[in-house]
């Protein structure tokens, strides 16, 4: 018994709680990514994460790090000022679409301008999905959400944001890229991102920035199968999947 | 002997916030505080420290919750359409039992107001101003020299009670330069057990408490009790000729200093009149202006604001003597002639024996 190999087994930077996730969803999928290069990087002890207000404010219930639950869309400034206080720190801010791009939409663009030496994870789902589905500003044209009954129209609630677009138009960030994970390679390719994304922190090389298109099967109405073919067929076709900005390509 | 030195009100509270520990400063610009943000950013890179113009008032008072969560002695000054931007952090601040501290140097409003001296942010500071059952420690200081040592103290007093802190100044003291000595730099042990990043346990910091009947309801519970020590520890008020008095007048901030004259100058009349000063707003010291009204003539509340001060006066004197209300509204400043007419007649429609 005691030669038995684990191929596979949970890290330790996951807690044993339950998730709250709704089966399917992509936040549980990020959060093990995360928890596993924190493993490997044998940086549990000074990491720091900011919750935002959204499906992941109990992020901390999940992963097993010093945590800050910030204000809705607050996170990036609240990761300012402990990563500036705290410069030895890591200091992970995840945020949903809501959180980042509409309450929080100042915080964002101006952590990304000052070029803080944080990462940022944002899941885009297209919809706020802890309050039951309303219009999220990435929410595609057409879509169907809680407040948007016969599709968001664009006369009057606008185009859906590129948060990747808009950060790229700054001269600060050091990495910025859109990835999906809604396929294991697509997932694979993701986790290299992220760890791209920590290491650029922990090398002191400022502002990163990894964009998670990720679904929301429940508020979307669909199965995890279809939702997940959903973000191939309709997502991606807005928000392209691919790298903005590597500060290391130059 | 430590040297007396001119300084302006705004400038002297910032290097004595650093003298006091303070080290990281995030602030927005707004009159009539905007000197403190500018010394800070000349002067905190000095003593290792890190300044931070943010992008709005919302936006520093959350990187003061950031920076104080992992320990930091963080500040953030404003006036007040800013600190009404920042009532939600506050509220998250108290919430999390994080401190800080903030520094509104009060102007006139509503909405945008003026850019003058005002008392009308007095409710709004003791009685929450956010979301939620919660309390700041409010210090209102008088002078220069007690901005200064209100800001020097303050992030002791935040971190013993990891409660937010606010002095409540106004225009007239953040502009006014005056003779201060600035306290000594104060030694900062290690950062706190419960801070972010700093403890042998995990820390989480959080507000969020789902359930409510075990959890938030005990959390709840768990923060009166300890407002209710700070109420028992936290008791500062000044009494200015009161042993003798026959009239009190209640003010606080610049508005005491204007009435302090007024007394002296009606004292020179024969009227026998002193001032209680509540220093701390909240905890405001009922019991000690009970003691002073019970034998009272007649109580003046004289404020830079409509009904504010007045009410906790109310509530502290519980009906033990009659009061009158002197108000300067919209951002502008009390004269002494005025608070002396308006005592002088007052005590003269009721007949009494000083005026003639």
């Amino acid at each position: 018994m005691s030669d038995k190999k684990y191929l596979y087994k949970k890290t330790a930077v996951l807690t044993d709680k339950s998730s709250h996730y709704c089966p399917g969803c992509s936040h549980g999928l990020v959060h093990k990514m995360l928890a596993e290069i924190i493993e490997e990087f044998g940086i549990q002890k000074k990491t720091i994460f900011v919750a935002p207000v959204g499906c992941a404010v109990l992020l901390y219930d999940y992963i097993d790090c010093d945590t800050l639950e910030a204000a809705h869309g607050r996170a990036p400034a609240s990761a300012t000022g402990i990563k500036r206080s705290n410069p030895d720190n890591v200091v992970i801010a995840y945020q949903g679409d809501g959180d980042l791009l509409a309450i929080g939409m100042a915080e964002t663009i101006h952590a990304a301008n000052r070029g803080e030496n944080i990462t940022v994870i944002f899941i885009n789902n297209a919809i706020y999905g802890m309050t039951g589905g309303q219009m999220a500003p990435t929410t595609l044209v057409g879509q169907k959400t809680l407040t948007t009954p016969l599709g968001r129209n664009p006369s009057n609630e606008g185009y859906p944001i590129g948060a990747c677009e808009l950060l790229n138009t700054l001269t600060a960030p050091y990495f910025i890229e859109r990835c999906k994970v809604n396929s294991s390679k697509t997932a694979i390719y993701t986790k290299k991102v992220l760890k791209k994304a920590i290491t650029n922190q922990m090398n002191n090389k400022g502002y990163s920035f990894v964009e998670i298109l990720s679904n929301c099967n429940t508020n979307w109405g669909m199965t995890p199968l279809d939702a997940n073919k959903w973000i191939d067929e309709n997502v991606e076709k807005i928000f392209p999947v691919k790298n903005f900005r590597d500060g290391d390509a130059k | 002997m430590k040297d007396k030195i001119l300084m302006k009100g705004n400038e002297a509270l910032a290097e004595a916030a650093i003298r006091g520990g303070c080290r990281y400063y995030f602030g927005y610009p707004i009159t009539p505080q905007n000197e403190v943000p500018a010394y800070m950013s000349k002067r905190l890179p000095e003593v290792g420290g890190v300044f931070i113009q943010a992008e709005s008032e919302t936006a520093s008072i959350n990187m003061v919750y950031g920076a104080c969560a992992s320990g930091a002695r963080a500040m953030t000054s404003s006036s007040s359409p800013g600190i009404s931007l920042m009532q939600e952090g506050i509220s998250y601040i108290a919430g999390s039992e994080v401190p800080a501290v903030i520094i509104n140097v009060m102007r006139g409003g509503p909405g945008l107001g003026n850019i003058s001296p005002s008392q009308a942010d007095y409710l709004q500071s003791v009685k929450g101003g956010g979301h939620g059952d919660y309390n700041v420690i409010i210090f209102a200081p008088s002078t220069v020299q007690e901005l200064a040592d209100y800001a020097y103290d303050s992030f002791d007093v935040a971190f013993k009670y990891r409660n937010p802190v606010m002095i409540l100044a106004d225009g007239v003291l953040g502009q006014i330069s005056e003779g201060v000595i600035l306290p000594e730099f104060k030694e900062i042990k290690d950062a706190p057990e419960w801070a972010l990043g700093k403890g042998k346990e995990r820390n989480i910091i959080r507000s969020l408490f789902l359930n409510p009947e075990d959890r938030l309801t005990t959390h709840n519970i768990h923060l009166q009790e300890k407002y209710r020590r700070i109420e028992k520890e936290i008791q500062y008020f000044e009494e200015y000729k009161c042993e003798d008095a026959e009239y009190l007048i209640v003010a606080y901030g610049t508005t005491s200093r204007i009435c302090k004259s007024a007394i002296d100058n009606m004292r020179n009349n024969g009227i026998k009149i002193g001032l209680f000063r509540p220093i701390s707003l909240w905890p405001f010291p009922y019991a000690k202006l009970k003691e002073n009204a019970a034998s009272k003539e007649t109580l003046f509340v004289v404020e830079m604001a409509y009904n504010q001060l007045e009410q906790d006066v109310r509530i502290g004197v519980e009906g033990a003597a009659p009061i009158e209300r002197l108000n300067k509204l919209g951002g502008s400043v009390f004269n002494e002639e005025e608070i002396i007419d308006f005592i002088s007649n007052s005590i003269t429609l009721k007949g009494n024996k000083y005026v003639g």
